[in-house]
This record gives C-alpha cells, sequence and structure tokens, in this order.
C-alpha cells in the first residue's frame, strides 16, 4: 500500500488534468467582458455595464484593470515560491499567467491612453516625464515588453537557458514598481496598495537568493 | 446681505415647488417672513453668479465624493454617512469675534437669507462638477457674529465623532479635518455656507448639516459638517497641508497653470459624461477670475499656489 498522499500532493492531483487553455480562458474573461462591455457602449450598441461602473466609469475600468494586472502578476511570481515552499506544481501556468499579466497591464494602459488622457500626446508625454508614479508605471511596463516578447519555447532555444532566464528576472523590478506606482497614485497611505506592496515585498524577499549574482550563492 | 444679486431666471424656475422647496428651507422662509415681513419668497433668489452649465445630476453628486470621514472611495459617503446624526447640530464660533458662542443650527438659519448658487466645483484630483448649492453667504454668519478689528483668518473644523464617522477611526488624516480662509477670501460674496443642493437639505455625504463652499478653490476647500469657526490672526493648519505640504498648499486656489507634483491639473474630467467623458480645460480660479483675482494681486501664485 502506498503511503498517504500529502495535502500538496492532492492538489497537485487535482490541478494536473486542467488544461492551460482553460487559465487562459477564465483568466481573459474579465478583460473581455470590458473591452466587449465598453466596445458596446462606445457604439451605442448595448449597456453591458448598467450603474455597476459608477459615476466616472473610466476611472473605475483603469483602476480596475490595474488591480487585474497586479493580482495576475503576483500569481505568475507565486508559482516559484508556492514551489520551493509548498511543493506545489504550477509551473505549467505560468506561461498563461504572465500572458494575462501583460494583457492587462497593456489594457490599462490603453484605457489610461484611450478614456482618460483621450489620446492627447502632449498630456501623456508631460505626465510620464513630470509625474513619478506615472515615470514608474510606464518603466514597469516597457521592463515588462522583453518579458513578454521572449515568454515562449522559440526564445528559450534560441537565446539558450542562461541568457532567458536573465531577460525574464527583469519581471522582479517590474513588479516592484507596479506596486510602488499603485501605492503612489493614492493621495494617503491606503490599506489595500499597501497590502499589494507588502506581499510582493515578501514574494521578493522568497525569491531574493535567486536574484543575487550566481557567485555569491552558496 | 445675500440677496443683492438677482436675475429673472434660475434653475428654481424649471425645478418643481415641491422638490425645490425642503423643510429646513421652508421654515426658515417662514421664520423669516414672520419676522421681517418680507413680502415673497426671499429664499428662492437667484444669483448672478450661478453658472448657465447643465448641472449634474442628483445622483451623481450625492453618490460620488470625497468625504474620508466616511471611507476613501467615491461611493464609500453615501453608503455609510446615513450613520451621522446631524440634529442637534452646534457650531462654536471661536476667537477674534464679538458674539462668539455655541450657535446651534436653527439659531443660524433664523438670522440667514437661503438662495441658490449654481457653481462649477473643481476636486484636485482633476474631475469637475456643476452643483446647485443652497445656501448663505458665508460672510452674513460673519457679521452676524462680528469679526474684530485684526482677525485675518478663518479656520474651519469638521465634526469629530468616529462611532459614527468610522472612517476617523483610521489616522491616516489628523482628525479633526481642518480648513482655512484669509478673512478676505471669506468674506468675499461668492463663498457661501451651502445646507442644501437642489432644494433638499444636503445629503450627509456632502457635508449636512453646513458646509463651506469656495468654487474658485479645489474642492478640500469646501470643508463639510462644519463644527467650529475661529477668527484668528495667523494663517490656521489645513488638513491636506498637513499631511503633504509639497503637494497642498494653503490657498489651493484652482490654477491650470500650476501642476500637482503627481497630476496635471491643466484639464479636467467633466463627472457625468460617461465612458468618453470630454476633456476639458481648467480654468483660472475656475471660471471665477473676475471676482476673485483681485484678492490675489502681486502674489506670485505659483509659490502661494
Amino acid at each position: 500500500m502506498s503511503h498517504a498522499l500529502t495535502t500538496s500532493e492532492r492538489i497537485n492531483l487535482i490541478l494536473r488534468p486542467i488544461p492551460k487553455w482553460l487559465v487562459y480562458l477564465l483568466g481573459a474573461a474579465p478583460g473581455i467582458y470590458i473591452i466587449v462591455g465598453v466596445a458596446l457602449a462606445l457604439s451605442g450598441t448595448y449597456d453591458l455595464f448598467g450603474s455597476s461602473l459608477g459615476i466616472d466609469p473610466a476611472k473605475t475600468i483603469e483602476h480596475w484593470l490595474g488591480e487585474l494586472a497586479l493580482q495576475f502578476f503576483i500569481a505568475t511570481m507565486s508559482i516559484r515560491v508556492l514551489r520551493d515552499f509548498f511543493k506545489l506544481k504550477l509551473i505549467k501556468f505560468r506561461r498563461a499567467l504572465g500572458h494575462l499579466t501583460f494583457f492587462y497591464v497593456t489594457l490599462h494602459l490603453g484605457v489610461w491612453l484611450w478614456l482618460d488622457l483621450q489620446w492627447n500626446w502632449a498630456l501623456m508625454w508631460s505626465d510620464i516625464v513630470k509625474r513619478p508614479y506615472i515615470t514608474i508605471g510606464m518603466a514597469a511596463f516597457i521592463i515588462l515588453i522583453p518579458v513578454m516578447a521572449t515568454s515562449n519555447n522559440a526564445a528559450i532555444k534560441k537565446y539558450g537557458p542562461r541568457i532567458w532566464q536573465n531577460i525574464h528576472k527583469l519581471a522582479y523590478p517590474a513588479i516592484l514598481l507596479g506596486a510602488v506606482h499603485y501605492v503612489m497614485v493614492q493621495r494617503v497611505w491606503e490599506l489595500e496598495p499597501l497590502i499589494y506592496l507588502g506581499v510582493i515585498v515578501g514574494l521578493l524577499a522568497a525569491r531574493g537568493r535567486v536574484l543575487l549574482p550566481q557567485k555569491a550563492r552558496s | 446681505m445675500a440677496n443683492r444679486y438677482k436675475s429673472d431666471l434660475s434653475w428654481s424656475d424649471v425645478t418643481p415647488a415641491e422638490v425645490f422647496f425642503n423643510r429646513r428651507k421652508f421654515m426658515t422662509g417662514a421664520a423669516a417672513l414672520a419676522a421681517g415681513g418680507i413680502a415673497g419668497p426671499a429664499f428662492a433668489a437667484a444669483s448672478k453668479f450661478s453658472t448657465d452649465e447643465e448641472p449634474n445630476k442628483w445622483d451623481e453628486i450625492t453618490n460620488y465624493n470625497n468625504f474620508y470621514e466616511f471611507g476613501t472611495g467615491k461611493t464609500d459617503p453615501s453608503e455609510y454617512a446615513g450613520a451621522l446624526t446631524t440634529s442637534p447640530w452646534k457650531i462654536e464660533i471661536e476667537g477674534m469675534v464679538d458674539k462668539p458662542g455655541s450657535y446651534s443650527y436653527e439659531d443660524i438659519m433664523a438670522n440667514m437669507t437661503v438662495e441658490e448658487r449654481i457653481y462649477r466645483f473643481r476636486c484636485v484630483e482633476a474631475w469637475s462638477m456643476i452643483i446647485p448649492w443652497n445656501g448663505f453667504e458665508l460672510a452674513d454668519l460673519l457679521n452676524m457674529v462680528g469679526v474684530q478689528d485684526g482677525a485675518k483668518y478663518v479656520a474651519f473644523e469638521t465634526l469629530v465623532r468616529p462611532e459614527e464617522m468610522w472612517g476617523q477611526k483610521r489616522n491616516f488624516i489628523p482628525w479633526p479635518y481642518r480648513e482655512g480662509l484669509r478673512l478676505d477670501e471669506a468674506m468675499h460674496p461668492l463663498t457661501m455656507m451651502a445646507t442644501g443642493i437642489y432644494g433638499k437639505d444636503i445629503p450627509n455625504q456632502n457635508g449636512a448639516p453646513m458646509r463651506l463652499v469656495v468654487p474658485w478653490k479645489y474642492g478640500f476647500k469646501s470643508i463639510k459638517s462644519i463644527v467650529k469657526i475661529r477668527l484668528t490672526d495667523e494663517q490656521p493648519e489645513t488638513s491636506w497641508n498637513m499631511i503633504n505640504a509639497p503637494e497642498y498648499g494653503f490657498y489651493s486656489n484652482v490654477n491650470p497653470d500650476v501642476d500637482h507634483p503627481r497630476w496635471s491639473q491643466a484639464s479636467e474630467r467633466r463627472v457625468g459624461g460617461g465612458l468618453l467623458a470630454k476633456r476639458i480645460p481648467t480654468l483660472k480660479f475656475n471660471g471665477y477670475e473676475e471676482e476673485v483675482a483681485g484678492l490675489y494681486e502681486g502674489m506670485d501664485l505659483a509659490k502661494f499656489f
């Protein structure tokens, strides 16, 4: 008779058959809902949102997408920590979660440019240059571009595992910048952004050893 | 006296009377009639200071508020401000005044003439609304208590009652919320104490029962649910300036040329415009430049922001 399964092993058994496309589908659902809702509203076809987005729907969507981006980013970055500390095997979902993170970061940026700034490029440029929280948010987005671009098997083959891994370590500064961006946008020290920052700092601490230069490792 | 500016038309002309008259105002009006035998509904007077822009809807004005005493979310005040008891209500008026004391809401209203003012309202967060306030000029209240020579500033405080204002259980703002004006700003005819919106009693989330409205300054200067007014010769401490002085000055006049360090003040989004609410240019002194620019003659507004 085999040994009794640990909780981690049970969870791994439950998760193993879940296909990756399901993660993409469920993960993208809120974003697709927002895209469809905005498209219908702006074309005057149908009011999908009703009053659910409140008095200032553009801001609500902007903030919602920003939070989704951070949530998926945290999920992505938790995968390794969950394996190291809890023996959970979720690596097969990590790329999907990473792609979804970039999906929401891009939508968040798009809503800011379109619904908030309304393609006022001069205002956009002055905001990026003059407003630290926007500079920081934009930096996080730019840092994520090479990560997203190489988030596929072909890139691993092309660059080799060492270079590829170094590119993907860019996700660590990016997630930290994302959390700082969220804290800075508030007018007072709000609890929720600080919780996100705390979780993210905790994740970085748990992975701290990996981020050190190779020599420094024991 | 209020009521010195008149025009033929006001929002009251298109609002049904049963909506327009509220109990408090009606009683005030009745008291005024009884006391002075004034002919006609003085409390329905229009003002030349009113904008002819389309006012925001009641639901917009009362469901999108910054009133951190009830939480920092925009809908928190409408959700939680119902817990606030606004009657009885007393306002301590103290400092350099002839008749200091504790004035009840009714004491004050019996001596004030309520009128309607449709003002632009510009939040420091770069959104704006058009709000049809009911209230009286602050100058009338200050004259009632008698401002002494040498007074240069007016300080205001909001109620502190954490058991009814749950946001006060957290200390992100050193309570009470404090605001202040220079005396000439306080005495300006545009500066009012609002007691109603759309002719109804002002809802708790908008600062019941009595709040300041200074339309040429960012919204946070228009302190809500006032319980203390102090005349002083020193510039009073003001909450946002105490929290973050580099971002929020004492004056906080609406000024498209002086940006908030974290965002531009050159334009604003008018609340209520839906998903693509148009960004409109912000006007100097929120469009009241003609009336108030003189107050700041010779001042460097980038320095005294």
